[in-house]
């Protein structure tokens, strides 16, 4: 038995169905992700857990305890808020120190253990400020606190580095990662940003329109994405729609219309997902999968129609007999091509992956 | 950047003009703000500033009733007014009646902005305009209204003699009073505190219940104090609006049951000292602006560096 355990939760708001038999199991320390654009029904499933929202159907269990009917208050929950929800009206110990007063802990323990959050998130020089003066990142850090002083057996993260500028909402992703390591409570973030969802969690929860369309590693759900939505929601995608010919042992080969196409059998390809001849199928390729040989040569030409410098990377999209393709290239200190230059643009067989399952696509 | 700082130093040596304050604009800049805050100031300075100019040099007059007042300065008026206990009463009653007043509103008006900042918009415009209700009423209709339910007769009293109680004597008292000054201040202590509460994030009394606060902590401890600046505006202005209303204790107190303001119009529509009247006047607004600085100074200095 999981730690935390949801099984065919649905939500409905009148007709619109928020969240739609979702089951999702968490085990005990784990860091699970759930993300999905807006309106996929992650914070309803995140606020179902909470107990601000009540479910229409099915069960929620918290360490063999049934608590789908378990008002908010008695589920002992600790919650990081989107707007960080701080007492305005308390300092930022005395925030920490609430949750601590309603479970009745006495003033020696109270004190150890709001030092001890407090320095977890460096705050401890702050303790007497007030948080409307602090800024943003010193907030979140407070909200944290406040949420692990308590002790939590799961926390539960709602999109909490959404106000943060990119640069400290770098710094925290780490930091949040290494505090849930030390502590090892159970957590669950809700985000739409998917990077943040891979560099942190240990399972990603993809979710579309209510429901679960993929939980896997990080690693996994981009390397192995099931859908054309996970595909292209976790990370950038070359999506081909075609029909599988033939297949041999080494690889399938795939009519696009305009070219052929072979899917390797790497250790990506499960024997499961094997798609058999005359399957329509999708298939996709990362764009830093792409080689690009500003020389010629490779599989096809093409031509650069535009390219974007990252600074660690240059973007490039190319036309080719395929269509317009993406291209992800390491930046080496080379002469970037320019816009308008024929190169030649190559793949590995096993770097090209079915997303096949698709229901959209007929 | 050698070449800039050249340049600065060359432009100093020229200009012989005192450095000016860069940040402070130049007098020109301001015009447009005093000839649009002109209106203002005449209207203030003429029919505020003026009389009351004009009201404390008045009190500083002799009154001889066969004369009238007679210019001087002195403070006999102060020291009748202050030493009598006939005034000093007025005094208490008047505090009295507008402290009662202002507590019964916050124990009323509080909660009612609590429970209209819940509730879902077609119920919430037609509650908000109850409350606004006292305010389009004309004060006298509204007296009167209260004096058919409170008289002798009355409405309040018939209910009473069907259980076999009273006739109690409920007009003329200054429970008259504090229930019709209650019922028109009661939208000054909405207002306010329904304003805080906007300003309130809901997730706070989401992330109290989340720490296993209950329904009723999460009301006293986080809701309360997030909108007390607003209980703190809502309290003043009844309080200074009480201490000084004139036509519900003048109708409703009757003859015997006077306040400040309506010793002020006797003295000086009946008896005609006008400066005694002006003394009780100028006291009246002493009094009340010490309270109400003392009682903001407190509050204040409680929520001030945490609400802004």
């Amino acid at each position: 038995m999981s730690f935390l355990t949801l099984a065919d939760v649905s939500k409905s708001f009148g007709h619109l169905h928020a969240v739609a038999d979702l089951n999702l199991s968490v085990e005990k320390g784990e860091f699970v992700s759930l993300l999905g654009p807006s309106g996929c029904g992650k914070t309803t499933t995140l606020q179902m857990i909470a107990g601000f929202v009540e479910t229409t159907s099915g069960r929620i269990v918290l360490d063999g305890r049934d608590i789908t009917n378990t008002k908010p208050n008695q589920r002992g929950l600790g919650i990081v808020f989107q707007s960080y929800a701080l007492f305005p009206h308390m300092t930022v110990a005395q925030n920490v120190r609430f949750g601590l007063e309603m479970r009745r802990i006495g003033k020696a323990e109270s004190d150890a253990r709001v030092r001890e959050a407090l320095s977890l998130v460096h705050l401890d020089t702050l303790a007497d400020r007030f948080p409307r003066e602090l800024s943003g990142g010193q907030r979140q850090r407070v909200a944290l606190a406040r949420a692990i002083v308590i002790a939590p057996p799961v926390l539960l993260l709602d999109e909490p580095m959404s106000n943060l500028d990119a640069k400290l909402r770098e710094e925290m992703q780490f930091e949040l990662r290494a505090i849930q390591r030390r502590i090892g409570t159970t957590t669950i973030m809700v985000t739409h940003d998917q990077s943040e969802a891979l560099s942190i969690s240990d399972r990603v929860v993809v979710m579309e329109a209510g429901r679960i369309t993929q939980v896997d590693t990080p690693y996994r759900a981009y390397e192995r994405p099931e859908n054309r939505f996970v595909s292209q929601f976790i990370g950038k995608a070359n999506l081909f729609s075609g029909t599988v010919v033939s297949t041999d042992d080494a690889r399938i080969h795939v009519d696009l219309g305009a070219d052929r196409i072979e899917v390797g059998r790497g250790p990506h390809l499960l024997p499961g997902n094997v798609p058999s001849v005359g399957d329509a199928v999708t298939v996709c390729i990362r764009p830093e999968k792409v080689r690009l040989d500003a020389a010629g040569g490779g599989r096809l030409p093409a031509t650069v129609t535009s390219r974007f410098f990252l600074g660690s990377q240059w973007l490039y999209r190319v036309d080719c007999q395929l269509g317009e393709v993406l291209i992800c290239c390491q930046n080496e200190g080379d002469e970037p091509v320019d816009e308008g230059e024929t190169v030649g643009i190559d793949w590995k067989s096993e770097a090209v992956r079915f997303v096949a399952r698709d229901a959209r696509h007929g | 950047m050698a070449n800039a700082t050249l340049e600065a130093g060359a432009a100093r040596t020229t200009d012989h003009r005192p450095p000016r304050d860069p940040l402070r604009a130049p007098w020109r800049a301001y015009v447009p703000m005093w000839l649009l805050g002109a209106p203002a100031l005449v209207l203030f300075a003429a029919l505020v500033l003026a009389p009351l100019a004009m009201t404390l040099v008045l009190t500083f007059y002799r009154f001889d009733p066969s004369v009238g007042p007679i210019a001087a300065f002195q403070f006999g008026n102060y020291v009748n007014v202050l030493s009598s206990p006939y005034y000093q009463t007025i005094f208490l009653r008047t505090f009295g009646i507008a402290a009662i007043t202002t507590a019964l509103c916050v124990a009323i008006g509080a909660p009612e902005a609590y429970v209209l900042s819940k509730m879902r918009d077609p119920w919430r415009s037609s509650c908000l305009l109850v409350i606004l209700a006292p305010l389009l009423v004309s004060v006298v209709v509204r007296a009167f209204g209260w004096s058919m339910l409170l008289g002798t007769a009355g409405i309040v009293n018939q209910a009473f003699a069907a259980i076999g109680l009273g006739p109690y004597k409920l007009e003329y008292t200054t429970f008259a009073i504090v229930i019709a000054l209650v019922h028109v201040m009661l939208p000054f202590m909405v207002i306010p505190v329904w304003t805080a509460l906007q300003k309130l994030d809901p997730q706070t009394e989401q992330a109290a219940l989340s720490l296993m606060a209950s329904p009723a902590t999460t009301l006293r401890r986080i809701v309360l104090p997030q909108v007390m600046p607003g209980v703190l505006s809502g309290s003043l202005m009844v309080f200074g609006l009480s201490a000084s209303a004139f036509a519900i204790p003048g109708l409703l107190g009757g003859r015997r049951l006077k306040v400040a303001a309506t010793a002020v119009y006797d003295q000086f529509l009946g008896s005609l000292n006008w400066p005694l009247g002006a003394t009780i006047a100028l006291l009246l607004l002493a009094a009340n602006l010490i309270i109400m600085l003392t009682y903001y100074r407190m509050l204040e200095r409680r929520y001030g560096r945490s609400m802004g």
